[in-house]
């Protein structure tokens, strides 16, 4: 068994850094598709960590529900994708800070 | 019997109606519909009142009558009804009341004559009428006090009838809340008494049953509580500085409110509980000595005013003064007696003096006046009656009463209280002359400019006159061959007393000689050549003065409490509290737009805060549910 061999430790610290990597993107950078990506690593990461669950239970239930979830993430970068072209061609721009309409002005204040 | 309930309503419905009528046009002038509704409303009570009154001369004389008109609380053993009761205390009361009332309410009819406001009068003097008639007939101390409140209200908006002039509210409010004082005082001795009889007695035939249940010294203290109502009301002291402000209302209210029937509720009021009172003769005693005092004292002040209404003013709280000694000393049919003869010739006092006022164009200075007798021969006589009555000149109404007053003092053996008593009607007599001598007597100055008199105000001053030189046989004690027809009557607890005739005939000449004495003084000093006093020496000036009394009170009482509430109002209130709230909204405010910045549009901030909430809460279920 794979076990034998591999502790799930590696795959454990593996996921926690592209974890954080998205998180440290999805908060620091500002381009959309970067924003994107960021979000897509950190899906990623909770992925590998379910496979690795499901793998050490030995129950394959796990690993179809990725496939499953694989299938929904390619569908939402559909639906991601063409909401940024929305946006940029709304502002011309594809910096997130540009979109900022939700924020409480002074005025309300 | 019905026909009690409809005494008390009557009135009331009237005014309710004037009111209305009123209400819906102020401007127009519906003169004969007010003049005849705000008449017909007093004289349909007099009419049943002495129908009333027949019935209850054909009864014995413990029987009272009850009437029922509605059950107001009713929770446990609480059982309040708006109920009315009548005895030959009350019959007496409400005889001279609803008699005096109508009189005065045609004179009023006459003397606010096309005044803009004769309707809304009208509705007030009606209501007036109800609410004292509801406290005469009251069956229960808190029905009582209901009337003791409406008739402080009636006199409040009477007082203050001509509201544009500020001195007029001024001594509208100043009599409301010297009244709100007093029945302070009532309704704390009402609490009291309820709770010492622990639910058994909230009718006065209940209390009188069950009195054996409050023991005497807090007997004491309800019974000066309630002295303390009465002081407000009838104008004693410390409480009296209201009664001479008010005469800023229309004479017609001073006649009626101020001198016949509200000021006498505190005397009714304490005769009614008699049987309260005969247990404590020492507070009856201290009733007396306020009586005697503010008899005493208002006499002096009466003497150097040149107001006529303020002259009347103070000799209506020196006879109040009288009744107090009365039925303080437990002489309660010689009070009730003095409140009945009082309100024939003071009220009659009061509408000579309006007419007197009316005919000379709205002048109250007596030393303005003069030689009126020719002119104004009808008022004349009529007030001459009154003023003999007054200073207790056999066979006036005043005489008998007063007589009977002092000689039940002497009697007691109060000594004291008789003595100044007796001085006190010398004084009587003095002013009360000095006032007709200088009104009446003296060179002619002003003579050809006399308003003429409506007939609706000199027909009623010869219905009192005649009363006021009448009533008095009423009450002629054995002493004089009558036989005391008056207090048999009320068949009131009075105090046993005996006196022998010949020293009943020595205390009554010498009031007499008093009243005579008084007169001469008076005539010599002011009937040829008066002067307004001058205030040259200290007691003048104290008198003229009214020895400072309003400054004192405004010094002592209202400017610190004046200063108080400013110092709450400016210090405390805006200070401390307001101080403290505005520090917490700032603080909230200041947070708020602290958080505020928080909420600024991008997204990936608010991607760091799902984080940080998601982080938060997994810590927590990892640290305290997961106990890592």
């Amino acid at each position: 068994m794979i076990s034998e061999v591999l502790t799930p430790e590696p795959f454990f610290m593996l996921a926690t850094l592209l974890f954080s990597i998205g998180l440290i993107g999805l908060i620091s950078r500002r381009n959309l598709f970067v924003v994107y990506m960021s979000i897509e690593l950190m899906l990623s990461s909770v992925n590998l960590v379910l496979v690795v669950f499901s793998r050490l239970r030995g129950d394959m239930g796990g690993s179809v529900m990725v496939l499953l979830m694989i299938a929904v993430i390619a569908a939402e970068a559909a639906l991601f994708l063409a909401m940024i072209i929305q946006l940029v061609r709304s502002r011309r721009s594809v910096d997130s800070d540009d979109f900022a309409q939700l924020r409480q002005t002074k005025e309300q204040l | 019997m019905n026909s009690l309930n409809a005494i008390v309503l009557i009135p009331f419905f009237s005014a309710l109606l004037l009111g209305l009528i009123y209400l819906v046009n102020p401007s127009k002038d519906r003169f004969s519909l007010y003049a005849g509704v705000g008449v017909l409303a007093p004289l349909l009570s007099a009419i049943l009142v002495l129908m009333v009154g027949w019935d209850m001369m054909h009864q014995p004389e413990e029987t009272v009558f009850h009437s029922k008109l509605f059950e107001w609380i009713n929770l446990g053993e609480m059982d309040i009804s708006v109920a009315f009761m009548v005895d030959r205390l009350s019959v007496v009361m409400l005889s001279f009341i609803t008699f005096v009332g109508t009189a005065i309410h045609v004179y009023a009819v006459g003397y606010m004559k096309g005044d803009p406001g004769f309707g809304k009068f009208m509705s007030f003097f009606n209501l007036f009428m109800g609410s004292m008639l509801l406290l005469i007939l009251a069956d229960n101390p808190i029905i009582m006090f209901i009337g003791w409140e409406l008739v402080g209200l009636c006199s409040y908006l009477l007082i203050g009838f001509y509201y544009k002039d500020p001195a007029n509210v001024k001594a509208a409010n100043k009599a409301f809340i010297l009244n709100r004082i007093g029945d302070f005082g009532f309704i704390m001795a009402l609490a009291l008494l309820f709770l010492a009889l622990e639910g058994n007695g909230y009718t006065f035939a209940a209390i009188e049953a069950n009195l054996s249940m409050v023991d005497l010294s807090l007997l004491s203290l309800i019974g000066i509580l309630l002295f303390v109502g009465a002081m407000g009301k009838s104008a004693q002291l410390p409480l009296y500085v209201w009664l001479p402000d008010a005469m800023a209302g229309p004479t017609p209210v001073s006649a009626l409110i101020h001198a016949a029937t509200m000021v006498t509720a505190g005397v009714y009021m304490v005769a009614r509980f008699a049987f309260l009172y005969n247990e404590i003769p020492q507070v009856g005693e201290f009733i007396a000595i306020i009586g005697v005092t503010t008899a005493l004292f208002a006499a002096v002040i009466a003497i150097y005013q040149n107001d006529i209404k303020k002259i009347l003013a103070y000799s209506t709280m020196s006879q109040l003064g009288y009744m107090f000694v009365a039925v303080g000393l437990g002489a309660y049919s010689s009070g009730i007696f003095h409140v009945f003869t009082h309100a024939f010739f003071k009220a009659l006092l009061f509408m000579g003096a309006g007419a007197v006022i009316l005919a000379l164009h709205h002048e109250q200075n007596i030393f303005k006046m003069g030689g009126l007798r020719k002119h104004l021969k009808l008022v004349y006589i009529t007030m001459f009656i009154a003023t003999l009555a007054i200073s207790g000149i056999p066979p006036f109404a005043g005489f008998f009463s007063k007589d009977a007053i002092l000689a039940s003092a002497f009697a007691s053996e109060h000594y004291v209280i008789w003595g100044i008593g007796t001085l006190t009607a010398l004084l009587t007599a003095f002013y009360m002359f000095r006032m007709l001598f200088i009104v009446f007597f003296g060179d002619e100055d002003n003579k050809s400019k006399l308003e003429p008199l409506s007939k609706t105000i000199t027909y009623p001053l010869v219905v009192l006159a005649f009363g006021s030189a009448t009533a008095g046989f009423l009450g002629v004690n054995e002493a004089y061959g009558g036989d005391n027809l008056f207090s048999s009557f009320l068949a009131l607890p009075d105090k046993a007393l005996h006196l022998s005739h010949s020293s009943e005939y020595m205390l009554g000449a010498l009031n007499v000689l008093m009243g005579l004495i008084g007169m001469g003084l008076a005539y010599k000093l002011f009937a040829l050549n008066p002067k307004e006093p001058t205030g040259d020496s200290l007691w003048q000036r104290l008198a003229i003065n009214k020895f400072y009394v309003d400054e004192v009170y405004e010094a002592l009482l209202v400017q610190p409490l004046l200063q108080m509430s400013l110092f709450f109002d400016k210090v405390i209130d805006q200070k401390l509290f307001d101080g403290v709230v505005n520090y917490s909204v700032y603080g909230y405010r200041h947070a708020g737009s602290l958080f505020a910045q928080l909420q600024n549009g991008k997204v990936r901030y608010y991607a760091l805060y799902i984080m940080i909430g998601v982080s938060m809460i997994s810590l927590f279920m990892l640290t305290v549910i997961g106990g890592l």
